[in-house]
């Protein structure tokens, strides 16, 4: 009997749809900054320093002022009226620095913006440039984190009583007691070097200035356009009237384009003042040198514990190579204090303290980059776990399955003070193991002729979807824990919704519209996801630290939700039944098993339209604007495994499988799930055996091309295999969890786990990334004279 | 340097008559001058490939070419592949597969695979690997991309086995 059968909505939240935005991305009509032309379009270049600290003494602009084409040539003091670039933040122990938009007196880094040139087009602009002469005085610099921490050291900026602008304490319990009663102790000090975000669209801003609204539109490839818009417009004094941001395509992100930049403040006050538009679009080199860095990390660590290999204690003092200057908004503290807080990892672990400092060096600043500090805590902390495994003579999943947290432990509260919720910690690993047949990997092991091959595994938790509650960066004081959204239904039926957040190829246009056709009963494709401009949401930060599906998915629920109860008072009215009594689906909306049904375009007929219907009173707009804060946070788990090969002749070290079991709580499309921890996985891979930022003794920075900053090609990267648990969906509207940045956080220490089990037969361990050939031929001869030593 | 040199071009099979600055690098032509945005610059050092098009079938990098290079050739970009409503196999096989996810990459990649179907026996993901190892993609991790290859690979062969 039909009439019986309870009526299911059609889902399509866990459906792998399509992608709505790739028509266009496909087809070469995407809309990225640098595709932008508007007449009389001002083109700007920079003359960058080319010395890593140094007094600016005399900069001559005479030849490059009178060649044609050249609207106009800046220094510092034509930007006096902006005051500098400065990152507050209330956390105890931090000085910020101040960045001027362009170098006044001193430069910082090699990169660093010191003159700018308008022209009529790049070309010129960049003639011009050449034309430039910058006198120097270099000044002595220490290049190292470990060197510019020396009390004795030259201070990068005079203003501050050191180069140690951050520092901070985590304590819980008593570690050093724990320490020295503990049965066994394993140590190691733990290093990644700097790396850089590469999104394959260099940094881009145009600035387009509307004489007929007196009105400036800065066109950015950011990912975090309501940042921009408010303090940029704080710098220049523009309100949101003034003044918005837009942000249409963004050829990614992954962190490198989440911090303000001083080019974008420029671009926006020249046209401004001149009253024409202007554009400036970076190229490659710029990009490397002169955008936000990361990573660059060193930690020495302990943990303690006892003979059956529960963890008792984790000591980390960890050194952040912050960079010339306290980036905007996030701050220094944001890298180095983040590895400190998610050192303790997804264990038991009672004791727990560490230190961490953020020093300046004459470098770009460190920003965001995927994963942002905890690819280093990872590293540190699961090669800790390998070496405990090792001394008890356990095997790897076996220490992790004895001190991960279990299912009835949650919430669970780590020595930093972060809770985790349930999120599956075992379930993750279990799939590993089970992924990589152990056993038949065994006998490969044991022969040491042909190859080396080892097996790493690595476990973690992360904090995504952050709420208000929590500062995404230590004490920073804005609130990126609330996101608007406002859904609509407009006269002819179709559908709006309008986010503060955007996209930078996280495929939100999709995943939103398949939420919001979920929860109203239209087809994700009648959805017109609209986001990415500041001038149509009062308030958004934008897409970071694993937030979006959480928070934007969340408003997207609660919004869509309250709409649906507009909807279905409207209906019961036209129906003359109760509003639970109406049902939408198919873009239908109507009363199960009744001939009551009508579409979204004659509900919007009867509501805006015809006014005899409906008494006055019930045409109300089918409009809902939400906000929505998770307050805290989800928790995301995974267990990475690599299996790698290394080639005794070479040393080439191959990366055969790399498998993933994750927790993301409910998938909101599967294909971009899997493609958004393929990605991750990526950078991790790249972190692990290729990407290193090198700066001489100078600070000259030595790898400013892609042929010399190696990303990972097709040819490095295997198959990736991911397996995705649901072990207990959160409480969170719509039961997301972020999973943007996890690919990153594991891989790495997973591969450094694997390249030592792959040298266990030379005694070597792998705890600096990224691990290279030649980097590895230095560690066997470093051992090979250890051995040859000792055998004296 | 500023003279202007006379260039004949057939791009997406319209054919261009057009002066240019010698010094004018073709992907600055094709974005600037013909408004063709879909070539994206991705690095301008020849490592990316984002900026990948068709030199008589072959593909090259824009970045590396001068805009008087091309005079006399017939020159295919993204743009010429199909439109929004009605995709080129290849465009709707990355489609299928996610093969893409900020999209900027993604014109180079469609016309290196153009290129390398046309010319390589691509018999394992291997092959495909090492086809596309001159295209970057920051995003994708290749894995899908992988796939849409060999979707249009399996395809292919097909096609041409009967």
């Amino acid at each position: 009997m039909t009439d019986t059968l309870p009526y299911i909505r059609p889902k399509y939240i866990g459906q792998s749809i399509q992608r709505l935005e790739d028509s266009r991305l496909l087809t070469g009509r995407g809309r990225y900054t640098a595709d932008r032309k508007v007449p009389r379009m001002a083109h700007l270049a920079f003359v960058r320093s080319d010395q890593a600290y140094a007094r600016i003494c005399n900069i001559d602009t005479e030849e490059a002022k009178v060649l044609t084409g050249v609207i106009g040539v800046f220094t510092a003091s034509d930007f006096a009226h902006i005051p500098d670039i400065t990152a507050p933040s209330k956390m105890l122990n931090y000085h910020a620095t101040f960045c001027p938009v362009l170098a006044r007196d001193f430069v910082r880094y090699v990169g660093e913006p010191v003159v700018a040139i308008l022209a009529v087009n790049r070309y010129v602009a960049e003639d011009a440039a050449a034309l430039i002469e910058v006198d120097y005085d270099p000044r002595d610099v220490a290049v190292t984190a470990r060197a510019a921490s020396d009390p004795t050291a030259p201070r990068l900026h005079d203003s501050l009583e050191s180069n140690t602008v951050c520092s901070r304490q985590f304590l819980a319990g008593d570690c050093a007691t724990a320490i020295d009663a503990a049965a066994h102790v394993v140590s190691g000090q733990f290093s990644m070097t700097r790396k850089t975000s590469v999104s394959i669209e260099p940094r881009a801003y145009v600035a387009e200035y509307e004489s007929d609204k007196d009105m400036l539109t800065l066109h950015s490839a950011t990912n975090i356009p309501g940042i921009v818009r408010d303090e940029i417009g704080r710098l220049l004094g523009l309100r949101g009237n003034k003044f918005r941001v837009v942000t249409a395509d963004v050829g990614g992100s992954f962190g490198g384009k989440g911090s303000l930049y001083p080019e974008e403040v420029i671009v926006c006050d020249l046209a401004w003042r001149l009253e024409r538009s202007v554009k400036y679009v970076s190229d490659r080199m710029e990009d490397i040198i002169a955008s936000s860095q990361a990573f660059g990390e060193e930690v020495e660590a302990t943990l303690a514990f006892d003979e059956n290999g529960h963890f008792i204690a984790l000591k980390a003092d960890i050194l952040g190579d912050i960079g010339a200057y306290s980036i905007y908004p996030w701050t220094a503290a944001l890298e180095p204090v983040q590895v400190a807080s998610f050192m303790p990892g997804p264990y038991r672990i009672p004791h727990y303290s560490a230190t961490v400092r953020g020093v300046c060096t004459p470098k770009p600043p460190t920003g965001p980059y995927r994963g942002v500090g905890r690819p280093m805590a990872v590293l540190a902390l699961e090669r800790l776990v390998d070496k405990a495994a090792s001394t008890l003579g356990l095997s790897p999943t076996d220490i992790r399955r004895r001190n991960l947290i279990k299912a009835d432990e949650f919430p669970h509260r780590i020595g930093s003070g972060i809770i985790w919720n349930r999120s599956g910690f075992h379930e993750c690993l279990t799939a590993a193991e089970d992924a990589v047949a152990l056993t038949a990997l065994q006998a490969e092991r044991a022969d040491r002729t042909e190859k080396w091959v080892g097996i790493g595994f690595a476990s973690y938790a992360e904090l995504t979807g952050i709420g208000s509650r929590i500062a995404v960066a230590p004490g920073m004081p804005m609130n990126t824990g609330a996101e608007t959204a406002t859904i609509r239904i407009d006269a002819t039926g179709a559908i709006s919704a309008v986010f503060a957040i955007s996209s930078h190829g996280q495929s939100l246009e999709t995943t939103l519209a398949q939420i919001v056709a979920e929860e109203l009963g239209v087809l994700p494709e009648d959805v017109n996801v609209i986001q990415g401009d500041t001038s149509l949401t009062p308030h958004g930060t934008g897409t970071y630290a694993s937030r979006s599906a959480v928070i934007g998915g969340g408003v997207a629920v609660n919004a869509t939700r309250a709409l649906l109860v507009k909807v279905k008072r409207v209906a019961a009215t036209l129906f003359g039944v109760k509003p639970s009594d109406i049902q939408t689906g198919n873009g239908n909306i109507f009363v199960p098993n009744t001939n009551y049904s009508i579409d979204f375009p004659e509900i919007a007929r009867v509501v805006y339209s015809d006014m005899s219907t409906l008494p006055q009173e019930a045409r109300v707009t089918l409009e809902v604007q939400e906000t929505y804060d998770p307050i805290f946070g989800t928790t995301t788990s995974a267990t990475h495994v690599a299996i790698v090969e290394i080639d005794p002749e070479t040393l080439y070290i191959k990366l055969r499988r790399l498998f993933v079991a994750e927790d993301c709580g409910r998938l909101i499309n599967p294909l971009v799930v899997d493609g958004q921890v393929h990605g991750g996985v990526a950078q991790g891979i790249g972190a692990a055996l290729l990407e290193d930022l090198k700066f001489d003794d100078a600070g000259q920075p030595i790898t400013a091309t892609l042929a010399d900053y190696r990303v990972p090609t097709s040819a490095e990267v295997p198959d990736l295999e991911v397996v995705h648990i649901e072990a207990e969906l959160p409480d969170n509207p719509g039961g997301f969890r972020g999973m943007g940045e996890g690919g990153t956080i594991g891989a790495p220490a997973a591969i450094a786990n694997a390249v030592t089990d792959a040298l266990s037969h030379l005694g070597i361990e792998v705890n600096a990334l990224p691990i290279t050939p030649s980097k590895l031929h230095a560690l066997i001869a470093l051992r090979q004279d250890e051995i040859d030593r000792s055998n004296e | 340097m500023n003279g202007m040199t006379h260039v004949t071009v057939t791009i997406n099979n319209e054919r261009h008559d057009v002066k240019v600055e010698p010094r004018m690098l073709a992907a600055d032509f094709l974005r600037d001058e013909l408004g063709l945005t879909g070539t994206h610059v991705g690095c301008e050092h020849g490592v990316c490939g984002a900026c990948t098009i068709l030199l008589n079938g072959a593909s090259v990098r824009s970045c590396l070419l001068l805009a008087i290079q091309l005079d006399g050739a017939e020159i295919q970009t993204v743009e010429g592949l199909g439109g929004v409503r009605e995709m080129h196999r290849i465009q709707a096989a990355f489609r299928e597969h996610h093969a893409l996810q900020c999209g900027f990459c993604t014109p180079g990649f469609l016309m290196t695979v153009h290129d390398i179907l046309g010319r390589l026996p691509l018999r394992s993901d291997e092959e495909i690997r090492d086809a596309l190892s001159g295209n970057i993609c920051r995003c994708t991790g290749y894995d899908h991309i992988v796939k849409a290859v060999r979707s249009l690979v399996t395809e292919r062969d097909k096609v041409t086995n009967q």
